[in-house]
Parts: C-alpha cells; structure tokens; sequence
C-alpha cells in the first residue's frame, strides 16, 4: 500500500488534542522537522490544561508559516493581514473583554512588519498572550533575512551574511512594558507548555519566544544541517536563567541561548487603567462598556 | 444605569459634519472606536472620546491607521458596531485591511474626510480626490459602498445608512466627507430614538453544528456569528470556501471573489441612494456628490435663469455606481456635465456609461477649494448646445 494513501492517524487511535484542532484540516502545511508543530501542540495543551472554557479562546495569527496555525485549532481563529495580528486582536480583546485571546505568529510579522503594533500593545499592557515562534527567517518566502537573523547567517536577501544587528526580543517587549516574558526553544516542551499556561493566566501583555528550527531554508543556507541538527544545538547551547535582565539575552548566530522565564510583574492593563481614570473623571457619569451586541434574540 | 447622557441627541442642533457624523455613529448603535489623528477628520474621533466613556463605547487610538483599520475588524467580529475615521493619507494606510475587511466580509465603516494630495497635500484643506482609490483601493477584485454627504445633517443620516449597509451587505462602507463638509457648521436635526432606523447584525440562527461562515443567505450575503459563542468558526483573508477553510486554487477564486462582487452589484439597486431634481425633461443634468452639489446648485440656478432647462442628479451612493440610471438619463438629455474636486475619477465611470449616448462633460477642479460656480454653469450652456 502506498504511503500516500495511508490516513494520517490510524482510525481507532485519537489525537489526544483532537478536540483542539480541526482534524479536517490536518495534516499541516508545515515541513518536516519544523518547530511550528512543537509550538502549536505545546499552546494547544496549556490551553487544555488551563481549564479556561473552549469558546473563551481566541487564536489571532498574521501572515506567515506560523500564520497558519489560526487555520488549524479548533477554536474561533484569525488568520490576518501581515503584520496586523496584535491590533485586530486588540479589537478583539476590547469589544469582548471576557476572551482569552492568543496570539501565534512569527517574527517576520511580529517583531518586522508589525513591530510597531508589537511595542504599543506592550506599552498600554493590553491583556494578550503572544506566542512569537522565531525561527530567524522569512521561511515561507524562501528564507530571507529578517530582524532577528543573527549577524553572519546567509540568507536569499543577504548571500554574503547578514550584518543588520537583530532584536533581542525579550529586551525589545520588556523595555516596551511587557509584564510576562520568556524565551524557551522547541525543544523544551515543558518548560514551554508552563509558560504558555502561565502566561495564559496573566493578566497583561504577555510575549512568549520560541526558538524554532527551521531546517527547509535557514539550516539549508547555513549548512548547519537537518532538525535534529539544529535541536541537538539548542540541546547544547540552551542556558535556563530565569529572571536574567533580559539585556543579556542577545542572540548570535550559533552562540548560546540564553532561556527561561525573564519577567512576570504585576501592572495594571489597559482596560484597568482605563476603568480606572474613567471613573475618577467621570464619576457616576462614566458608562461602562457593556460588551457585545447580542446574537440570535433581541437585536 | 447612572448616566444621565442620552445616547441619542434628540432635538436641534449646531454641528459641523465631524460632530455629526460621531452623533451618527453613536445614534446607531456604534460602540468601538479606533483611529489615528489626523487632519481634517480629528473632530469625529475627539468628539467620540469625549461621548463613548458617557454612554457605554470603547474609543481606542491606536498607533497608526493600519492598526486603527485591523482593530475595528477584530471588534467586528467580537460582536459590536465599529468604526474609524481619517484623512488621504491615512486612508491608503487602511487599504490593505479594507481588503481583508471586504474579503472576511466583516460589517464596519471607514470615514474618510477628504482633504486635497497626493501624499501629505493639502492637510487643511479640501478635495475629492480619493474616490477611486474608495472604489479598488485594496488589492485584488471586490466592490464596495461608498456613500457621499453634502450637508452635515447628511454626516449625521448617512453614517447611519452606512452602518446599515455594512450590516446588510456585510462589507465595510465607506463614507467619502469632504473636508468642506466635514468642517462645515450648519443645524443638524436629530431625530428621536425610535425614529431611527437600525439595521441590526444578520445572525446565523440554524443549528451550531451545521454553521460554515459562508453559506450565504438568498441575496447572496452569509449570516454572521461572534467569537465566543462556540461555533469555533475560522475567518482568513486566503482565498477561502464556505467552510472559510483557504483553497488555493481558480475554482474557489471564482466562487469567494464571484458572491462578493455579485453580493453588491446584484443588489446595487437596492443599494443606491440618489437625488434627482427636474431630470425629466432637462437638456442637461448636473452629475454630483458631496460639496460639488452645493455648489453646482448655484450654477444650476444661474443657468435655469438663462433659460436653459438643466436638472440635477446627485450621487448620495457613489459606488456601486448607479449605472442603469445613468445610462437612462443618457438616452433622454443632451449633455451630463460633472463637477468633481478632482482631475476626473467618478466622471470616467460617468463617461463609460453614456456610450456616447449624450455629451459628457468634466468640470476638473485642483484640490483646495470649490469650484466658482460661473465654471460649472459655463459647462451647462456648452452642453446645452
């Protein structure tokens, strides 16, 4: 029998995220070895486990390999423009406070084209969980270098090596007011699925980077190597340093990796600090949003 | 509740098309805002964060208008009636989340006061010079409403027909102000609130399981859900199947592009709003929208003086654009003469649907003020000829 036409999964066995994906939809568009598919099983557990009901949860994703992951959970799902993903989900989150809206895209979208979206929600510490899996590329266009490409590494666009200085992301959305971040890679899956379902229960701006082979173009252009190449490198070059100043946690092309949970404050959010300044303003005056519009009876 | 606001105006006042169109808004059910300053549509937004903490709204200013565009979306599909508002510039800066806007088929409206360009132009100053870009601004095949006031009673009722539209047709609208408009003051009546007519949200009311965001109703467009309801539903700008699953291939580019062009062309005549006065037998009519119709009245006066028997045609509804009367009113006049605060864009799709039937004659304008009236009048008794 062809291995083409075999079902994805025997038929009597189950996933055990079944309820969480859209089985119609799988398998992936994802390449093999991709950290795309650790990411998303490692969300897609935390929120299983956070006991938070399953139609509080939204997934908002931008453009993108990790973009298409909006497409496969089983939950209401965003698949946006480029780089749009944190402002659509901050009308989201605003027009509907009582979501738990989660955010899965790369580093092209988050931190490049939608950067500036990126510093804004942390400043106003709007209640969103990010998940921004960087694998130091534009993968789905063939491997271009980017903002957070090491120095050196050659890509399409940078075939002598890049030498544009990257974002330590951690640094980035602390200094910009993030009150949850860490960094974990693809291989530390439970250290990972912690965090997710931490920040899941943070109230405020959380941004979780994840490490994430990619062995179709950046391991390929660099010759660094298949998958398991690339995690046996985070395997041994990972450091777990939780609570680090996150200015320490630079990235250099196959140089140590500084992971861990780096920031996890109390402060108040947006819609707190909204409230709050509302009220004093306004006193009685002040109406409180009173949420959606709603469905099937009355309007 | 506390407040001692009313939501809805009730009563006479004195507003300026800005003021007006945020009373609209808020008349009409609107309770998401997000927007990024600029000039000269500023007003609305400051108006309505000065109201929406009063009557139950969550104004946002965000930190750009891509994100302004991207955030009124996102609350779409929470479930509440959104808006922004800005100006040339910012305008081009939405259109690619217009785009998605059109293609996720999501109710929302965009206003755009318009100001003299290209790039930063005439801040301060008018112009209708964004009107073709209001038609296919965004990339690729799709069509949209665009509505055009001449008055700031206008902003008021045709913020209201926009919300309406965009909730029946699910696409944003656009609102075309002009900067005249929008900073003209003039009395704005507000009628009470029963008496305004709301188009509420078409929500899907069949069974949960059999839900597919686009299986459309028999006019061509889908009931809507919210997020949070538990239909755990997918919405993506891909090219995308009833299912709103992405299929990339022509087959399904011609079913999802095919319903949301027809979605609003098959409908353009329940669509489309105009004015017409004394077209029955004028040897020439005045095609015009937004300030130019202010102004060509002057002119159409001046020539009706001169004995020459013109008519007037406004366009309240500029896209979809009212083809089958234009090409009516083409076989039974002489000469449609079009002003417009621009080089010609409305008037090419004026021209295309006379055939040559009659004259057709452009009055192009520069962006910064109106026309003198003794130009457009000068057209008519050309086009009287």
């Amino acid at each position: 029998m062809s291995r083409l036409g075999t079902p994805f999964l025997d038929r009597n066995e189950h996933h055990p995220l079944e309820d969480y994906l859209r089985m119609d939809r799988i398998p992936h568009i994802w390449c093999p070895t991709c950290g795309l598919g650790t990411a998303l099983n490692c969300m897609l557990h935390a929120i299983k486990k956070s006991g938070i009901p399953r139609q509080n949860i939204a997934v908002v994703s931008g453009i993108g390999c990790s973009g298409r992951a909006a497409g496969y959970v089983n939950l209401d799902s965003f698949h946006t423009t480029h780089g749009r993903a944190i402002p659509f989900a901050t009308g989201l989150k605003l027009a509907n406070p009582k979501l738990k809206v989660v955010l899965f895209s790369g580093d092209g979208d988050l931190i490049a084209i939608g950067g500036n979206h990126l510093i804004h929600a942390a400043r106003r510490n709007i209640d969103l969980t990010v998940i921004g899996i960087n694998n130091f590329n534009y993968a789905m266009t063939g491997g271009q270098f980017g903002p957070t490409t090491p120095e050196k590494a050659r890509m399409t666009t940078a075939p002598y090596g890049s030498f544009e200085h990257p974002f330590n992301v951690p640094f980035l959305v602390d200094s910009c007011g993030a009150t949850y971040v860490a960094r974990w890679t693809a291989l530390h899956v439970r250290h990972l699925t912690n965090s997710i379902l931490e920040a899941l229960h943070h109230k405020g701006f959380s941004f979780i980077e994840v490490i994430s082979p990619c062995s179709t173009v950046y391991a390929r252009r660099n010759r660094l190597g298949d998958g398991l190449d690339l995690l046996k490198y985070y395997h041994e070059n990972s450091e777990i340093r939780n609570g680090i100043n996150t200015r320490k946690c630079d990235i250099t092309f196959q140089g140590r990796l500084i992971v861990g949970k780096f920031v996890d404050k109390e402060k108040p959010t947006y819609s707190d600090t909204m409230t709050k300044s509302l009220s004093e303003a306004l006193g009685d005056r002040y109406v409180p949003y009173q949420g959606p519009m709603q469905g099937k009876n009355g309007d | 509740m506390k407040s001692n606001t009313p939501a809805v105006l009730t009563g006479a006042h004195y507003w300026d098309g800005d003021f007006a169109c945020a009373e609209g808004a808020i008349a009409v059910g609107c309770r998401f805002f997000a927007g990024y300053p600029i000039t000269p549509s500023t007003e609305v937004a400051e108006r309505i964060a000065l109201r929406f903490p009063l009557i139950g709204g969550v104004f946002v200013q965000m930190e750009d208008e891509l994100g302004s565009m991207a955030a009124i979306l996102g609350a779409a599909w929470a479930g509440t009636k959104s808006m922004t508002v800005t100006s040339g510039p910012g305008f081009s800066l939405m259109q690619e989340n217009i785009g998605l806007g059109a293609m996720t088929e999501t109710p929302c409206i965009v206003v755009n006061v318009q100001r003299g360009g290209p790039s930063t132009g005439l801040p301060t100053l008018t112009g209708q010079q964004d009107m073709m870009q209001a038609r296919w601004g965004s990339h690729g095949d799709y069509e949209i409403i665009a509505l055009s006031p001449s008055s700031p009673q206008e902003c008021f009722d045709l913020t209201i027909t926009c919300f309406n539209l965009s909730e029946k047709y699910r696409v944003p609208v656009l609102l075309m102000m002009d900067e005249c408009v929008g900073h003209m003051t003039e009395k704005v009546v507000v009628p009470a609130l029963g008496k305004i007519k709301v188009q509420h949200r078409r929500w899907y009311r069949g069974a949960k399981e059999k839900y597919r965001p686009y299986v459309p109703a028999k006019d061509g467009v889908p009931p809507m859900v919210k997020t949070g309801d538990d239909y755990r539903f997918h919405i993506t700008g891909l090219t995308h199947d009833q299912r709103g699953y992405p299929v990339i291939n022509p087959a399904c580019q011609k079913q999802c592009v095919g319903r949301l062009v027809r979605k609003i062309k098959d409908n353009a005549d329940k669509i489309i709003i105009l004015k017409e006065e004394e077209t029955e037998d004028a040897d020439v009519i005045v095609v015009s929208y937004g300030i130019s119709y202010r102004v060509a009245t002057k002119a159409i006066a001046d020539a009706r003086k001169k004995g020459v028997k013109v008519g007037s045609l406004r366009l309240i509804t500029v896209w979809p654009f009212p083809e089958k009367r234009i090409v009516e009113l083409a076989k039974k006049t002489k000469c449609l003469v079009m002003p417009e605060i621009n080089q010609g864009q409305v008037y090419l799709a004026l021209e295309r649907c006379a055939k040559g039937m009659c004259k057709t004659k452009l009055v192009p304008h520069y962006g910064g003020w109106v026309h003198d009236p003794n130009d457009i009048l000068k057209a008519i008794i050309e086009g009287a000829r």
